[in-house]
């Protein structure tokens, strides 16, 4: 454990440096979050995730927001184990038709001032599931969403421009 | 030992004529009957159990002969008899089959739903008939003096699938632990129906995402099989490349996890990195970092990059240079086996009568590995171990992942020094009619099974996508008994089971 511990400390980071928050997130945001939230939040955002259905592939990308290349953490973004902590909800999948009520559920637990972020084409109108007897079809259509964050999945990059996005709104600077 | 084989001892009626690698067979009762004594009496496994809107088939393993065979019995009175009430590993399929077809298994003694959770529009989606029952869901009874019961999910804690676990504690100590899941159900096999092989590939690739590899190595051999095809070597080698890409990231990824379920966060990091850097060289390879789309029936999209090649061998002086020394720090971190060592024990026993695949199955001492028994392309040409233990604890399934790395590491090694010039994708011969075929992968959970029935111009009529975490999941309710819920999260995450493979 020691040269483990040691190594770490002398090696230098691994993590990357900031991207620049996405363009196109930004001008999505442009009308939407309310200047008095913005005052109260200052830069700082927790993150309650739900998966409303996905395949697991963007969890898997959203999980490596959190390992030492990403560090999500250094951007004041955290992610929290209940809705009633969060600002924002992270939500990915075609919303199947058996998670939405625990989607509804878990938007009304979140405490206002709140943002809902759309991950993955599935969340978007339903992707590939799309007409399935068995999903909604977007995140859209069951809780209002403020931010899309589109790929299948989203890439680790991806998924941080957008919630720096984010953060740059909330934070005043947008 | 014929060519039958395995059908040699059931009676049946007659063979589809166009199934493909395996046998499948029509069967009356007396059939359908003696396939559910053997896999009763433990001569058979269970290796698949799903249905249609007349019939219903059951995919049966012989591990010792390494032999496979499909029977089917016809459900033309909407109903068929029980496998579930003599061979409880086919209770969720048989519950599932009900759900979407709306056959009733006769004598069953347990047809609450599973899959549908009374909020779709019409009952029994795949099938034709009639009402459903409604009545709330009814959690098996628990009682005795101080029991209480925790209640958890489908939302969840941490960045997780959706279910929902039903804990009976007494205490701290789990009494009883029942799983509800069906949360993420998305209809794949009703989205499959009519589907062409690229619009089914790409749904066979999303039904586990972190299995997309494995699943489309399944779905493109089921769909070769079927067609009598044969993908060029290359594109077998890189399948498998990506195959085993695939399976170092999850392990990575799940080694770290257990440990940090048993609050052990320096594994998680140093694992963490080792992961990210397998889905960098995965991204450098083949342009995508889970690997999506890239397998379909006749090979695969896209040749691996030069630079991939390099990408793999960098990340590979750097796993032979940091693994060790973790497996080390796993090996004596007395504070973390004292966590993992006897936590959450599968019996040998459950093992083998489940069936269970992968580190589950194979930490529990059952000797199977698809890769291996089955002996697909290009692995029987491949030299590789299957590791074995016998403890069947959290402990155990940590160690098959660890010996697992080091294989598909050695994998990965021989195919980049087998890898000959060549096509990597064929083009599939004009429809031939009807035909059916069958494969399994081995996930990095364990083997996928996919069986799909193509019409004459080839599109999709049935596909059945069978996760190995349909056998995986009730041992983990087993599992836990008598452990402290405080330790479930931790037993939980050794399982690492599918929810969205499962609920398809």
């Amino acid at each position: 454990m020691r040269k483990t511990l040691f190594e770490s400390l002398t090696k230098g980071s691994l993590t990357e440096p900031a991207p620049a928050p996405d363009e196109a997130a930004l001008a999505e945001l442009a009308n939407k979050v309310d200047r008095a939230a913005q005052a109260k939040l200052g830069r700082s955002l927790a993150i309650r995730q739900v998966d409303a259905g996905s395949c697991n592939g963007c969890e898997l990308e959203i999980h490596a927001l959190s390992n030492a290349f990403y560090d999500i953490e250094r951007f004041g973004l955290r992610f929290v184990a209940s809705p009633r902590h969060a600002d924002v909800l992270l939500v990915t999948g075609p919303v199947t038709t058996n998670m939405r009520e625990a989607l509804l559920r878990t938007f009304n637990a979140t405490p206002d001032p709140k943002w809902v972020v759309a991950v993955g084409g599935c969340a978007v109108d339903g992707g590939i599931f799309k007409g399935s007897y068995a999903c909604v079809g977007g995140v859209a259509d069951v809780v209002p969403v403020d931010l899309h964050i589109k790929g299948c999945p989203p890439s680790p990059t991806d998924l941080l421009k957008g919630l720096l996005a984010l953060l740059e709104h909330v934070g005043g600077k947008g | 030992m014929t060519a039958m084989g395995l059908l040699d001892h059931i009676p049946y009626t007659r063979l589809a004529p166009a199934h493909r690698p395996w046998p499948r067979a029509a069967v009356a009762d007396e059939g359908w009957q003696t396939a559910i004594d053997r896999l009763a009496e433990g001569t058979l496994t269970l290796l698949g159990f799903w249905g249609e809107p007349a019939a219903v088939h059951m995919a049966l393993l012989d591990e010792a002969a390494a032999e496979i065979a499909v029977v089917s019995y016809d459900c033309g009175s909407g109903s068929f008899p029980s496998v579930a009430v003599r061979h409880p590993p086919a209770l969720r399929l048989e519950r599932a089959i009900h759900d979407l077809f709306g056959l009733v298994p006769t004598g069953a003694a347990d047809l609450r739903p599973w899959l549908d959770h009374h909020v779709w529009e019409r009952p029994f989606p795949l099938g034709s008939r009639g009402a459903r029952q409604t009545a709330a869901y009814a959690f098996l009874p628990a009682e005795g003096e101080g029991l209480h019961q925790v209640a958890v999910g489908p939302v969840h804690a941490g960045t997780i699938e959706p279910g929902h676990f039903r804990f009976t504690v007494n205490g701290e100590y789990v009494v009883r632990l029942e799983q509800w899941l069906g949360y993420t159900h998305k209809g794949v096999e009703s989205l499959m129906r009519g589907a062409n092989l690229e619009a089914a590939a790409k749904l066979a690739n999303r039904t586990s995402g972190d299995s997309a590899v494995a699943y489309a190595f399944a779905f493109a051999r089921a769909a070769e099989a079927a067609l009598q095809v044969e993908a060029p070597p290359r594109a077998t080698h890189l399948r498998a490349l990506m195959a085993e890409l695939e399976r170092l990231a999850n392990h990575f990824g799940d080694i770290g996890a257990i440990c940090n379920d048993a609050s052990f966060a320096l594994m998680h990091a140093q694992t963490g990195v080792l992961r990210e850097r397998t889905l960098r060289a995965a991204d450098a390879a083949f342009g995508h970092r889970l690997m999506m789309d890239l397998v379909v029936p006749g090979g695969v999209t896209r040749d691996i990059a030069p630079e991939g090649i390099a990408a793999i061998r960098a990340l590979f002086v750097e796993v032979r240079k940091v693994f060790p020394r973790l497996i080390e720090l796993y090996d004596n971190t007395a504070s973390l086996q004292d966590r993992t060592v006897t936590a959450g024990t599968v019996k040998a026993e459950y093992a083998r009568r489940f069936g269970a695949g992968g580190y589950v199955g194979r930490a529990s001492g059952r000797n199977f590995d698809a890769r291996r028994t089955l002996a697909y392309a290009p692995y029987d040409g491949l030299s590789f171990e299957v590791p074995v233990l016998q403890a069947g604890d959290v402990d155990a399934r940590v160690w098959i992942r660890i010996r697992e790395v080091e294989q598909s590491v050695a994998l990965i090694e021989q195919i980049l020094h087998r890898l000959a010039p060549g096509e990597i994708r064929i083009a599939l011969p004009a429809g031939r009619g009807e035909c059916e075929g069958m494969a399994l992968a081995e996930a990095f959970r364990g083997d996928v099974l996919v069986w799909l029935r193509l019409d004459g111009e080839k599109r999709v009529q049935r596909c059945h996508l069978r996760d190995a975490s349909w056998f995986q999941w009730p041992l983990l309710e087993a599992a836990i008994e008598d452990n402290i819920i405080a330790d479930f999260p931790l037993c939980n995450k050794s399982f690492n089971c599918a929810y969205s493979g499962v609920d398809l």
